[in-house]
């Protein structure tokens, strides 16, 4: 209970600040959160039609986009941390392509997909995949050699060299690309949404910009960070699950 | 008695470093041969040879079975974390149905008295432990041989004295073929059967050696009996050839014997 104050005294009392300021000062840019938190409710929330059109599609893409990126990026990069050689031919180009900022390719894409989905898909894909990529190629290299000799020594199938032994020993670094990657995702959501469509948050977002309802504008920007908040969250639990084999500090000492 | 191992003219070069020059031995079925040699002779190349880890620039191996297993020094690195023990115990055995592999996990942990430890992640138990774990992997696979690189070099003097009386039972237990490298000197009389004494690099066979010792042996007795002193002594000189003379390989074995025997009757 203790921590958990500890934790949101900062966040609420900056809330309040702002709640007295807004009250105070009534900018039409800067709502205070009690009005933000009721349009964000009755728009978000009391609206049945904004959560079908807006909100579930957003999401959709951003995870559908998050995890095809992740199934592409592990796959790949483990290959490529396992080899050398495809990793001096791909180097160059990855580090290249990664600096590509990804909103830069938006028009391409436009080009490519037109509006919609798969432009949408593209855009976040592009932009997500290189942190999970760039991990997993670093995880599959930290295999450490006596784990590589052991599985040669007793001739393991190559499904359990890959399954069983590279993917668990880069599952750590994997997890470090997949938040990144994640809380990537949602910018990249947001900024495909921005240009050529009317449908999910970032259109809102802009359409409520353009119509001078800055309420609403700030009812999708607190929607996003509860988003964002959210996904975090439930990754975080996924990851500690998923890796609680890892030896804690204090247990490797007793061995 | 029919051979497990054989091993013909195997040599070995690092480009122009030369590491295993010509070495030509056999293993027999059932034996415990211990390989011993100074640090840096090429040991480890020959282990890492006879196992395939890598091609031998030169000479035959021949093991008379499919597959040999191997327990590494770094047992906390040769043991994956992210399986349970008994996980661990199974790890080479994939290709067998489900409840096989269970049974041959749960017998050979029970061979290495860690029956309760089965569900317990390997970095929760002590380093002995878990070269015992790693012993019991081995021996879960029922190698035609059971090779070891400096097994029990990583863990404490009392554990390691544990070991090696786990490792002479299991083996005479269940009939295992066990070749030894070790650069130690004490452990290669105690443990073997036969003594293959390596030169300095490149590594050449000095001497193949019986060890006359009965299978019974005995942390205490055994390393105070004539014969082992004697041999221990034997091998030492063997490994000084050519060396510089550091001391006086019989005064020291005099002296240890005298303090151990006091040691052993207090």
């Amino acid at each position: 209970m203790n921590k958990f104050l500890q934790r949101w005294t900062v966040f609420a009392g900056l809330v309040v600040v702002w709640q007295l300021l807004g009250m105070f000062a009534e900018d039409p840019f800067f709502p205070p959160p009690s009005d933000i938190v009721t349009a964000a409710w009755e728009w978000w929330v009391l609206e049945p039609r904004n959560v079908t059109e807006h909100i579930l599609p957003s999401i959709g893409r951003l995870l559908s986009g998050w995890a095809i990126a992740s199934v592409i990026g592990v796959a790949l990069g483990l290959l490529l941390g396992r080899s050398d050689r495809a990793m001096e031919y791909a180097g160059p180009l990855l580090v290249f392509l990664r600096s590509i900022p990804p909103p830069a390719l938006v028009p391409v894409f436009l080009l490519l997909f037109k509006t919609g989905t798969p432009m949408q898909l593209a855009t976040i894909i592009f932009g997500v995949i290189w942190p999970v990529l760039l991990n997993s190629v670093d995880g599959a290299r930290s295999v450490d050699v006596t784990k590589v000799d052991t599985s040669a020594v007793f001739q393991i199938p190559r499904y359990q060299w890959v399954l069983g032994v590279v993917l668990p020993a880069a599952s750590p670094k994997i997890f470090a690309g997949l938040r990144v990657s994640l809380s990537l995702s949602l910018v990249l959501m947001v900024i495909s949404e921005l240009v050529g469509t009317d449908n999910g948050i970032g259109s809102q977002l802009i359409q409520a910009q353009r119509e001078f309802d800055y309420t609403r504008m700030w009812a999708g920007i607190v929607l996003l960070g509860v988003l964002g908040y959210g996904l975090n969250t439930v990754l975080l639990a996924v990851e500690r699950r998923a890796l609680a084999w890892q030896p804690r500090s204090r247990d490797e000492q007793h061995a | 008695m029919s051979n497990m191992l054989e091993v013909a003219d195997l040599g070995h070069t690092y480009g122009d470093y030369e590491a295993i020059g010509g070495l030509t031995f056999t293993v027999r079925a059932g034996e415990l041969v211990c390989v011993v040699g100074p640090s840096g002779c090429g040991k480890s190349t020959l282990l890492r040879t006879i196992s395939g880890l890598i091609a031998p620039s030169r000479g035959d191996v021949s093991l008379n079975g499919s597959h040999l297993a191997v327990v590494f020094q770094d047992y906390s690195r040769s043991l994956f974390p992210w399986l349970s023990v008994q996980g661990n115990v199974e790890f080479p055995l994939r290709s067998l149905p489900r409840a096989e592999r269970r049974a041959r996990a749960a017998e050979a942990l029970e061979w290495v008295g860690l029956g309760a430890a089965a569900k317990k992640r390997p970095w929760q138990l002590s380093g002995g432990m878990q070269q015992r774990v790693a012993i019991a992997r081995a021996l879960a696979y029922r190698p035609a041989l059971l090779l070891m690189d400096e097994p029990f070099a990583s863990v404490d003097a009392q554990t390691r004295f544990e070991l090696e009386d786990l490792l002479l039972r299991v083996r005479r237990e269940h009939d295992t073929t066990v070749l030894v490298v070790t650069h130690d000197i004490d452990e290669s009389v105690y443990l073997g059967d036969r003594i293959l004494v390596l030169s300095g690099s490149p590594a050449k066979l000095v001497a193949d050696l019986e060890v006359p010792l009965p299978a019974e042996r005995d942390q205490v007795t055994t390393r105070t009996d004539e014969a082992f002193v004697a041999l221990r002594s034997k091998v030492a000189r063997l490994l000084n050839v050519g060396g510089k003379p550091t001391m006086d390989v019989d005064k020291w074995a005099a002296a240890e014997r005298e303090s151990l025997s006091e040691t052993v009757s207090s």
